[in-house]
């Protein structure tokens, strides 16, 4: 199959036939900002951090979930898109409790990183601030539903990597909260293998581990696991 | 999806209590696995609540993972994870029911009941609960009350007072007997009707009835002499557009699947209905079920399926009921099952019931529901014709618009494509409620001017027109001044609302706008799946700022931060359900700005409706 041709904020790329269109971009130097979306996982296009226009497309689609096409025409960082993405993380922001100077992943939060990126310094929404639970049942996690923004890459680690599935989400809308098994607490979960993958999947500090000062993320090479799996089940 | 068998606590396990009747219950089943829900259905049925340890034997018994189990039953409203009381009480809240008093009902019960109820948890005595639409605006507003000894009945036109006295004899044990099932009233010239041209007229229970009018000789013909391309173009020719709200072409849609490639192909007809205030398509499957499954048949001949499923709403019970029955019998005369008419042509329907989410009339989410998941919507493409249930092709169409097939093969797309206006042709159903003489159905060519559906419900009651809701909370309104226009898809999106699935909610001038901006809100509020941003943090975000303005404590401010949301919404949410939730508050805010600049801090609700402390109010 021919490569991709296609062109992102006026720079013509080329990508490889089935890459998204944040992979083409990436590949090519240029960074669209996410927060659902971990490599190596099946794109869920949840957040709608990553919209990008496409030329002659109604509305911005999410660069993460969407195949690039030869010809596109790719905007990522219009007014109108980067206007959108503040409201977003401000709507994140104003969801639950995140304060920052408390927090086990300050200055390694995504989530912070993004709203320092959009300089986002003030929320425009009323914060709803819900009275949220934490989980420290785990033996060596914990889980703190306050800081959690619902982008599932746990649940989705669990289950597309480490093939556990002991996380899942309950209940929907803003009642929706990320689950162990039958919403029991973590530490009592059958199907828990303590990994670490979702700790580490986590891009806030909602999943952490007990004990370790600052927690490093993001360090978990999901391709060369896939490839592992790959192996092991041919 | 890669999902896993995991290894359960085996210790946990010998502490269960027995479940003893799930044996048989799973005995039912034959896609086990993906028949999740309707197992939780039936469970719910046997047990009264779906507890842990249930949830928790049927993970096992289903090899599925806990969390997954426990994900789906906390997704959808219609299981109870808590034991009920043992009379439950619900009132409808649904757009009729709304706009005359539910709302406000329903708050003053549950002040009135708060200590009989034991707080919102509820204790075993008496439970109070909101319930979505029941297709029964005519009786608005609506109250449901059940107990376990006792089918639930329906009472119409309730008060606070009324509701006390009706539980206070429920619980004596002497509940009067109330309507068990709210009828529906055909209204307007029967001449006109197409889809609904048997109902009334025939035994819904019957086949031969059915058969006596008609009923299957459209599929017949198009098995013996057409071929299924011939049964596309058809319907291409004839112009049919979806029914469902989105108006796109169906012929084009059965060439699609027709023309993708795999063996295996399924229909899925949408029976789903979950917009506030829309009846119509329970209209159809309850009183002529026969209609919608010859027309998913001679689908299945057109796009090479053997299989469909029919999605029915959990609040459609007899819908339900009378499908399968419907199915039954036509499979036992060779209509439907294996070697239809003697051909070789095998279509085989299943009825799926859903349990409480308007996100599950969303293609995706209906397709994930079917399968026995969450209702969560997922991102298209690749579209349900190329990439639908179990990956493979498959046509979705509402089932108004399956009830449009069989006329059209049997009296040609020239005939069809006839009636309503260039590119609407045909009919649609409607239902009309909220403010009107007799709520009910009506059947129309498209194109018919707004005014004359509304004679057809007997005129506005309770005072002047004022507004008509069409599209339900995905839609928005017409005044008066637009009395006169066609009602089809073009010339409503035209006036910045849908036409939608057909609900339209009739509103009189002593009804606030804002106040049913908000309602509309509430809706897709709790009805967002909760999977995207805009549409989960935005409808909380946007509610509370309806909220305050409702109470008379918004500014300026706050109400273009409301219309900023909306336009955030609309263009960044993942399904349709966000992207049309701010529908509503931008066309009332189009068409009655002045009634939200007079909400402002210090201002007034021009109706009386919205109460609010200290701002000065008419009533
Ligand atoms: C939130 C949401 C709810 C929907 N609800 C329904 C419904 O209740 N019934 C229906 O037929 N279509 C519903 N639809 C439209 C369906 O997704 C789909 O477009 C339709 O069933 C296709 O059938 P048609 O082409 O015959 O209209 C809904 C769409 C969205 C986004
Ligand atoms: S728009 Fe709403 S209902 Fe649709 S996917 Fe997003 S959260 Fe779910
Ligand atoms: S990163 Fe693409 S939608 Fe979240």
């Amino acid at each position: 199959m021919p490569r991709l041709k296609l062109s992102i904020d006026g720079i013509p790329v080329s990508a490889g036939p089935g890459a998204t269109i944040l992979q083409a971009a990436r590949a090519n130097g240029i960074d669209i900002a996410t927060l659902c979306h971990l490599k190596g996982l099946i794109p869920a296009g949840a957040c709608r951090i990553c919209i990008v226009e496409v030329a002659g497309g109604r509305r911005p689609v999410p660069a993460c979930a969407t195949r690039a096409e030869s010809g596109m025409v790719i905007t990522t960082a219009s007014e109108r898109l980067q206007a959108a993405r503040r409201q977003i993380v401000e709507l994140l922001l104003a969801e639950r409790n995140h304060q920052c100077p408390v927090c086990v992943m300050n200055n390694n939060c995504e989530l912070q990183a993004v709203a320092r990126r959009f300089g986002i310094d003030h929320v425009r929404y009323g914060f709803i601030a819900p009275t949220l639970t934490v989980d420290i049942s785990h033996e060596r996690f914990g889980l703190d539903h306050n800081r959690c923004i619902l982008c599932r890459r746990c649940v989705r680690v669990c289950d597309q990597v480490e093939g556990a599935h002991t996380w899942d989400v309950r209940a929907r809308g803003t009642a929706s909260r990320i689950i162990s098994d039958l919403a029991r607490p973590w530490g009592e979960s059958g199907s828990c293998t303590g990994c670490g993958k979702c700790v580490q999947a986590c891009p806030t500090g909602a999943l952490f581990e007990k004990d370790v000062q600052g927690t490093r993320k993001g360090t978990l090479c999901l391709e060369k696991l896939l490839e592992w799996r790959r192996r092991r089940t041919r | 999806m890669g999902t896993s068998v995991m290894g359960n606590n085996i210790d946990a396990a010998e502490n269960l209590p027995d479940y003893p009747e799930l044996k048989q219950l799973l005995g039912r089943t034959t896609l086990p696995g993906h028949e999740l829900i309707e197992l939780l259905h039936a469970a719910q049925q046997q047990y009264g609540h779906l507890d842990q340890p249930l949830l928790g034997q049927i993970a096992r018994s289903l090899k599925l993972p806990e969390s997954l189990v426990y994900g789906v039953a906390s997704f959808y409203h219609a299981f109870r994870l808590e034991p009920p009381g043992r009379t439950r009480c619900a009132v409808c809240t649904g757009t009729s029911c709304h706009i005359k008093g539910g709302t406000r009902l329903l708050e003053q019960l549950q002040q009135l009941l708060d200590p009989a109820c034991g707080g919102s948890s509820g204790d075993s005595r008496l439970s109070l609960e909101s319930v979505r639409c029941l297709g029964a605006c005519g009786m608005a507003p609506l109250v449901r009350i059940e107990q376990s000894s006792t089918p639930a009945r329906l009472y119409s036109q309730m008060t606070p007072d009324l509701t006390l006295n009706l539980l206070q004899s429920a619980m004596e044990g002497g509940l009067p007997p109330g309507e068990a099932l709210a009828p529906v009233r055909l209204l307007g010239p029967a001449s006109q009707r197409i889809v609904l041209a048997n109902c009334g007229a025939i035994d819904p229970d019957s086949l031969a009835s059915a058969r006596a009018a008609g009923a299957y000789t459209a599929l017949e013909q198009s098995l013996r002499r057409m071929s299924p391309d011939q049964v596309c173009g058809q319907i291409r020719d004839s112009g049919l557009r979806g029914r469902g709200g989105g108006g796109y072409p169906t012929g084009l849609k059965w060439e699609l699947v027709r023309s993708a490639p795999g063996k295996r192909k399924f229909v899925v007809a949408n029976g789903d209905e979950g917009d506030p205030g829309a009846f119509m398509d329970r209209t159809l499957m309850e009183l002529d079920p026969h209609r919608v499954l010859e027309g998913m048949a001679i689908a299945g001949f057109a796009t090479g399926a053997d299989h469909g499923f029919i999605y029915v709403r959990g609040e459609y019970p007899l819908a339900a009921r009378r499908l399968r029955a419907a199915i039954a019998e036509a499979e036992s005369a060779a209509c439907l099952g294996r070697n239809i008419f003697g051909t070789p042509f095998t279509f085989q329907v299943r009825v799926r019931i859903g349990a409480g989410a308007f996100v599950c009339g969303e293609e995706t989410a209906l397709m994930a529901s079917i399968m026995g998941r969450r209702g969560q919507p997922v991102i298209r493409p690749p579209y349900p014709a190329q990439h639908g249930l179990w990956g493979r092709p498959t046509l979705i169409n509402n089932v108004e618009t399956f009830g449009c097939v069989a006329p059209i093969i049997l009296k040609g797309a020239a005939w069809f494509s006839s009636i309503g206006t260039p590119g609407n042709n045909g009919t649609k159903v409607f239902s009309i409620s909220g403010d009107v003489t007799v709520a009910g159905v009506v059947e129309v060519p498209l194109g018919t001017p707004l005014r004359q559906i509304l004679e057809m419900a007997g005129g506005v009651t309770g005072g002047d027109f004022k507004a008509a809701q069409t599209g339900g909370a995905s839609g928005g309104c017409i005044t008066a001044e637009h009395l006169d226009i066609p009602v089809d898809y073009d010339s409503l999106t035209g006036l910045g609302t849908i036409m939608g699935s057909g609900g339209m909610i009739i509103i009189n001038d002593r009804r606030c706008m804002v106040d049913l901006a908000r309602f509309f809100m509430r809706f897709c509020q709790s009805e967002s799946c909760g999977k995207c941003t805009p549409c989960r943090a935005g409808t909380e975000q946007a509610l509370r700022l309806l909220d305050a303005l409702c109470s008379g404590e918004a500014d300026l401010e706050q109400l273009e931060r409301l219309e900023e949301l909306c336009h955030l919404m609309r263009e960044t949410s993942l399904c349709g359900l966000g992207m049309a939730a701010p529908n509503p508050v931008l066309s009332t805010l189009r068409w009655f700005r002045q009634e939200y600049l007079d909400h402002l801090r210090n201002g007034h609700c021009p109706a009386g409706v919205c109460r609010r402390g200290a701002a000065p109010c008419r009533d």
